[in-house]
């Protein structure tokens, strides 16, 4: 029987009162909303706060909607929501590819986007699919809020740039006119953590050319979930298959995958290349309108 | 620390430490033992109930989230003394073998009919995707709930 140390539990009945307690307990209290990656290892001991501050009643972290031109995803919009809205959908299909391969649907009605983004597994799809997408965290503290690029959100595995008496509140990702994205997962099982994934984010320019190219890889040891030099190669030019499978040669040299028991390295480096340049593919199907 | 749950429609008090999981609060507090206590991470899904009307895996939700909120277990699916159709179903179509993970496929199944009555084979294994049956029913459960969903309003 797996049960975790003992500790403080508090209720947070604001970002305000979140943060009084945070800076109450200090920093071995820890935020806990849907517990799904914090639980199972306090359970395992493996964590042992001496608090935990539920953020589960905060409504004003729960948004999810289309202001202006962002998509603004607030840090306990739970999997199941993210996956079921049709705006994120429509714009962001790479949020739906990687939601219907994190978990299982039980998991994913507990689970919430702040809470993966902020327990920085290395194997975490949403990192990767935030990084291609260029999203932007924001962090709310004592002294207020500031926004930070998700590409400067993860220091390490499960390392953030949060420091202990902060909140992750909202992700902020844009949305531009011409722009496709995918994400592409292999599992030994459904539901397991990836054996590799890669997410890409394409928006084509005047004549069809790669205006912006955003990549995700998860579970590759790639620096912050990204890969820029194939990023780099991809710019100004068509994205015919050559042209993607380059890019994918390229993100596969620049990323340090461990062999583990999901597979040896040479097996998820080839993954890298060949699931970005599948992702690749189908972001530029959609960015050029010849697949939704 | 005090909590307040309602479980199957009645409140229940109880003072627990804040350890304490869900499962284990059902099973040893209440006495509802129709939950199950299985993997104890996660992954096998014998211990879904529902939260406020959506599943969850309890044994990875603690009891003091649960406060001020209403559970719904397996004992809390018959209706009047009969039963709900997804258990008529698993009784018709065989769905059950050792029957230890038919509490959650049942709170999973019954929330899959409430969001969409007619769900197709697929649906019905994406549903219950985060659920394992040891005993590898599943083609019988998947049956089982068709069964419901074209008997929804059978009685027993």
């Amino acid at each position: 029987m797996q049960v975790p140390a003992s500790f403080e539990f508090e209720r947070a009945e604001s970002v305000g009162h979140a943060l009084e307690l945070l800076e109450r307990y200090g920093p071995e209290a820890r935020l806990v909303a849907g517990g799904h990656s914090l639980i199972p290892m306090m359970k395992l001991r493996l964590a042992q706060p001496d608090a935990l501050i539920d953020i589960n009643g905060l409504a004003e972290l729960s948004h999810l909607a289309v202001a202006g031109d962002t998509l603004v995803i607030g840090a306990l919009v739970r999997h199941a929501a993210l996956l079921a809205d049709p705006d994120v959908g429509r714009y962001f299909p790479i949020f739906h590819e990687a939601e219907r391969v994190i978990a299982d649907p039980v998991v994913r009605n507990r689970g919430t986007v702040g809470g993966s983004l902020c327990q920085a597994d290395p194997s975490e799809d949403l990192s990767a699919a935030f990084a291609a997408v260029r999203a932007d965290a924001v962090i709310a503290g004592p002294g207020g809020s500031r926004t930070v690029s998700i590409r400067d959100f993860h220091v390490g595995p499960y390392e953030t740039v949060v420091e202990p008496g902060e909140i992750l509140t909202e992700l902020r990702v844009p949305i531009r006119p011409g722009a496709g994205s995918a994400y592409v997962k292999v599992e030994r099982r459904v539901g397991d953590w990836p054996v590799a994934a890669a997410g890409a984010y394409l928006r084509l320019g005047p004549g069809g050319v790669i205006a912006e190219a955003g990549l995700g890889l998860t579970a590759v040891g790639a620096e912050h979930f990204t890969a820029p030099e194939a990023e780099a190669y991809l710019i100004g030019k068509e994205p015919g298959e050559a042209v993607l499978r380059e890019a994918g040669r390229i993100a596969a040299e620049s990323c340090e995958p461990q062999a583990d028991q999901r597979g040896p390295v040479d097996y998820k480096r080839h993954l890298a290349g060949e699931l970005t340049f599948r992702a690749l593919s189908r972001a530029a199907a959609r960015a050029d309108g010849s697949q939704s | 620390m005090r909590i307040s749950v309602t479980v199957n429609g009645q409140t229940h008090v109880r003072d627990v430490e804040p350890r304490l999981l869900l499962v284990h609060f059902l099973r040893d507090e209440l006495g509802l033992t129709g939950t199950h206590w299985g993997c104890d991470t996660s992954n096998c899904g014998v211990c879904v109930v529902q939260l406020d009307g959506v599943p969850v895996k309890s044994c990875t939700v603690l009891a003091v989230m649960a406060d001020g909120h209403e559970v719904t277990t397996v004992e809390g699916l018959e209706k009047d003394g009969e039963l709900d159709p997804v258990q008529q179903g698993f009784v018709q179509c065989h769905g059950l073998q050792c029957g230890f993970c038919t509490p959650g496929m049942l709170m999973t199944a019954r929330w899959l009919l409430d969001r969409n009555p007619d769900p197709d084979e697929g649906e019905i294994r994406e549903a219950i995707s985060g659920q394992l049956c040891r005993c590898t029913g599943y083609e019988n459960i998947v049956r089982s709930v068709r069964w419901a969903a074209e008997n929804q309003e059978a009685k027993a």
